[in-house]
């Protein structure tokens, strides 16, 4: 539906992407006692460092191999087989998830070469689990290093076997989803009499919950014990499209049938989700769900007044835009600007007449006029010039509390959207004063944009 | 040696560090490089320092030549202010991909700083050099001047790519780039005798301002702000000043000495944190610029202020000191913080558990034994669980720290105060020791500490005998939460 255009600009302009590393960095935040170690210069840790301390408020297990301009020149190696040591003797986390940058892409270090020499020469990190996935800065986004970050934990440490575990399903979520939507996927999945294991699972890490002791690597998360018994699986579910890469690899390594939902939030999708757990529990839908259904479809009768016809500004990253722009479509609003930060199959499905692999600067352009803007925590200069309402969406979330927190994934989720969004609608409403009904004043042919600056609020509503 | 390489080692051979003066020849010559280790590091790179070192800058639109990460993962997150212009805040990068990283960056980086000129018009581009595109041999220093002579406004290359070093290192490779292009090229209107440079001061949070009134007061024109609230043409014109105040410890020591150096403006090191601090940069300053040639009443003018606000603000310190008499505090800073706030703080009642020693000086520890009489709570490292376990262990009522460390004392139950960078209060001036203050009596007092420090009824050893007694309260129709509790 939609056409897919590239920004052609040579400088981007407040960027809505964010780099690979720190996209695969978070995947490993989702394990059970694991480090991220990244593979390059300090900085590029300490940016990332930044980043998820603000937008959760946790302190973030990160590792740097601290890569100087000579070791980047001669290569890694020693590097990375200190840093190992090191890791090993301060931390002893059970995974390491080690992850290349742009220098050491760029200089082409051997990264499974270099695991091979220094697994040979110290046998003592025997018990500590590492995965190298290979991200480079400058090729494409946050998303995509989660996504191959999922896809080489599955390849290297997932087995085949010949048990079938029937209640026990995957569950693959993509980095949109927040610590509370997997909660809440949990929730879905273990009503249905299921166990399900989430690769990575950030709601076990990443919740904000008071731990009792205090440890230099995540504390809660899916075990590697889990991970290796995902190929006995019932089946896998993959919420986003970021994670069908894995799911196939799963299917190849051990047979374990999947389904990539591209979205959880709205009617259909949540539909689906449960009718299909039904068939592989094969159970009746819990009576909670009819119940809470019920009520979606309730929040939608009365929603809908709010997002008809509204013009709305969207820039996320593919999987999160795809499920925001469905969501607000089939409520009746319409999206004036699609912005995305990666290529993705989803793409031309998004309900937009284009989508722009851009930036901010191209949000904030095209969004002249709207009635909403959503977007990270970076639009709030953009809503500031505007003047638009501003409803945040996405990582980071810097300056809201509660990020890790939203919900807006099931029945529940999609009601508590409704909720949210059209609230800030309708704050927004303008209230009629004498000048608006002038005979001078333009016809009122085009309600949705009317409605922005109130001038036929009345009418439309 | 590369030009950068040579650079970098002359930075690191400041020979007006007092850390390297302290220090034999042959190890002055080694610089201060320390080796990070892998695995076991932590802090910002030189890219990370150099960017902010000249980010308050706030006219400036600061380009980062780099892949995403550089800019993408980071910008807009300090919380340096601007009285005007906020192109500063804008993030403005090369993005390079894949493309870029086999023909090079150099075309891409020309197009943009044409780009940002055609649509944003500001007085000067700074472009900052990343690990990649140096590591691949672009030339931003020659594209600069290019763009630059092509396009009639000064284009700068700020070349401190991470991996040369530390987020220091990197505060004073972005003062060289100033050193370098920016300050001397512009005459100011007038000058005063008055006219001093506030090097190493960012405006965090609007503390510049804070102080800001107590210079105009005394009739002290601050002239250029190296960096916060700067103005390109300001910073342009600095070597003008009389005097200059170096602020933030070490960070941009480079640019005090060399402004000596060149244009003959005398410094000293002072800071705005903590009244006797204040008070001491004040009188300073005065006496430098009555050496300088300034009027000879301004000393005595000086300490009528210092006289009148020292007072108000003790004054106003007074309340706190029932409510704080006691109290512990676990300091984790460091530079002059690590003494600086320490004498506010023993004022008003309070005890130092212990004050981290990172990034100081031999001076800040004489200083530190001077004020707290003893060195027994001094500390070079502390690590998180150490920290953690001493903060749940209750050994100290409070901490001050960075927001690195926010999230161990929280988990430990215990009330936290920012005073690192990315503080929300403005701390400086005779004000701000009395928002410090305040700020620790806030967190100390908040109800929350009590409820959360509870544990759960089905924790507590008899919680069922409890729950039979509050019961059996609550028929009696009497408030249930005093048995409870």
């Amino acid at each position: 539906m939609a056409e897919v255009k590239h920004s052609r600009k040579a400088c981007a302009v407040n960027p809505l992407k964010m780099s690979q590393p720190i996209g695969a960095a978070l995947a490993f935040l989702g394990m059970d006692q694991a480090l991220p170690l990244l593979h390059g210069s300090q900085g590029c840790t300490a940016f990332g460092l930044v980043l998820f301390v603000k937008h959760f408020r946790e302190t973030i297990p990160l590792q740097t191999t601290a890569m100087n301009e000579v070791t980047t020149i001669l290569g890694g190696l020693e590097n990375v087989e200190q840093a190992l040591v090191n890791i090993h003797k301060r931390a002893a986390p059970a995974l390491v998830g080690l992850i290349s940058t742009g220098i050491t892409e760029a200089k082409g270090d051997d990264v499974d070469g270099f695991l091979q020499l220094i697994r040979q020469k110290h046998p003592e990190l025997a018990d500590m689990e590492v995965v190298f996935v290979s991200t480079p800065d400058f090729a494409g986004a946050f998303q995509d290093g989660w996504g191959k970050a999922v896809l080489r934990m599955v390849e290297t440490i997932a087995k085949p076997s010949n048990v079938r575990r029937p209640w026990q399903v995957n569950i693959l979520p993509g980095c949109h989803l927040t610590p509370g939507d997997i909660e809440e996927v949990k929730e879905m999945v273990e009503a249905f009499g299921l166990t399900p294991v989430v690769l990575p699972d950030l709601s076990g890490s990443m919740d904000g919950h008071i731990p009792e002791t205090f440890l230099p690597t995540t504390l809660g998360g899916t075990r590697l014990d889990e991970l290796r018994s995902m190929g006995e699986s019932a089946y896998t579910l993959v919420i986003g499209e970021q994670g069908r890469a894995a799911a196939a690899k799963l299917k190849d390594i051990a047979g374990v049938p999947y389904t990539v939902f591209d979205r959880l939030t709205g009617l259909k999708p949540c539909d689906d989700f449960l009718a299909l757990l039904s068939r592989i529990a094969n159970t009746e839908v819990p009576p909670r769900f009819k119940r809470q259904r019920s009520q979606l479809l309730d929040a939608m009768l009365d929603g809908h007044f709010h997002f008809g016809k509204k013009k709305v500004a969207v820039a996320a990253e593919p999987d999160l835009l795809y499920a925001l722009t469905t969501f607000l479509t089939e409520m009746g609003a319409e999206i004036q600007v699609a912005v995305t930060s990666t290529e993705s199959p989803l793409l031309n499905r998004v309900p937009a007449d284009e989508v722009l692999i851009g930036d901010l600067e191209d949000f904030e352009q095209g969004a002249v006029g709207a009635d909403l803007l959503i977007t990270h925590a970076h639009g709030r200069q953009a809503a500031a010039r505007l003047g638009i309402p501003f409803w945040r969406s996405g990582l980071p979330t810097f300056d809201r509390l509660g990020a890790a927190h939203k919900v807006s994934v099931g029945y529940r989720g999609t009601r508590n959207l409704i909720f949210e969004v059209g609230n800030v609608f309708i704050e927004n409403l303008h209230e009629a004063v004498p000048d608006d009904f002038r005979p001078t004043a333009e016809p009122a042919a085009s309600c949705g944009t009317g409605c922005a600056h109130g001038a036929a609020a009345v009418a439309c509503h | 040696m590369s030009a950068l390489q040579q650079k970098v080692a002359s930075v690191l051979e400041e020979p007006g560090c007092a850390t390297n003066q302290a220090k034999g020849e042959k190890e002055r010559k080694a610089g201060c490089k320390k080796q990070l280790t892998p695995g076991a590091a932590a802090g910002g790179c030189a890219f990370d320092g150099a960017k902010i070192a000249l980010q308050p800058i706030v006219d400036v639109a600061h380009l980062v030549h780099g892949p995403i990460a550089c800019e993408g993962n980071s910008w807009d997150s300090r919380h340096t202010l601007s009285s005007g212009s906020h192109i500063y805040r804008t993030g403005f990068t090369t993005d390079m991909n894949e493309m870029d990283v086999v023909y090079g960056g150099e075309k891409k980086l020309y197009r943009a700083i044409k780009e940002i000129i055609d649509k944003y018009d500001p007085p000067a581009v700074f472009v900052y050099q990343t690990c990649l595109p140096a590591m691949i041999g672009d030339d931003i220093e020659a594209v600069c001047k290019a763009a630059a002579a092509k396009f009639g406004k000064p284009v700068i290359p700020v070349n401190a790519p991470g991996f040369v070093g530390s987020k220091n290192l990197g505060n004073k490779l972005g003062g060289e780039a100033l050193l370098d292009y920016v300050i001397g090229t512009r005459e100011p209107e007038y000058t005063t005798p008055c006219d001093i440079n506030l090097i190493g001061e960012y405006n965090v949070v609007g503390e510049l301002w804070q102080v800001k009134p107590l210079f105009d007061e005394l009739g002290i024109r601050i002239l250029a702000t190296i960096s916060g609230d700067g103005r390109y043409n300001d910073v342009a014109t600095a070597h003008k000043a009389r005097a200059a105040i170096m602020l933030c410890s070490q960070a941009l020591i480079n640019v005090a000495r060399k402004m000596e150096e060149r244009y003959g403006i005398p410094f000293f090191e002072g800071s705005f944190y903590g009244v006797s601090d204040m008070s001491d940069a004040l009188r300073k300053i005065s006496a430098l610029l009555v050496r300088q040639g300034g009027p000879a009443d301004l000393p005595e003018r000086a300490e009528a202020l210092i006289a009148r606000e020292e007072a108000k603000a003790w004054a106003r310190l007074e309340p706190y000191k029932a409510r704080l008499k006691g109290k512990r505090v676990l300091l984790f800073t460091g530079g002059v913080k690590s003494w600086s706030v320490v004498s506010a703080l023993q004022e008003v009642g309070m005890e130092i558990v212990g004050t981290s020693m990172r990034k100081t000086t031999a001076n800040d520890r004489e200083k530190v034994k001077e004020i707290m009489g003893t060195d027994a709570h001094m500390f070079d490292e502390l690590p998180p669980r150490e920290m953690y376990r001493m903060l749940r262990d209750s050994q100290a009522d409070v901490m001050l720290s960075g927001g690195r460390s926010q999230f161990v004392a929280l988990k430990a139950k215990t009330p936290w105060v920012e005073i690192n960078q990315e503080r929300h209060h403005a701390l400086a001036g005779y004000d701000g020791i009395v928002n410090l203050v305040d700020e620790i009596d806030k967190a100390l007092y908040n109800p929350v500490w009590q409820q959360v420090r509870q544990p759960a009824p089905w924790e507590r050893p008899d919680w069922e005998q409890d729950l039979e007694e509050w019961q059996s309260c609550n028929q009696e129709e009497c408030a249930g939460e005093v048995c409870h509790g």
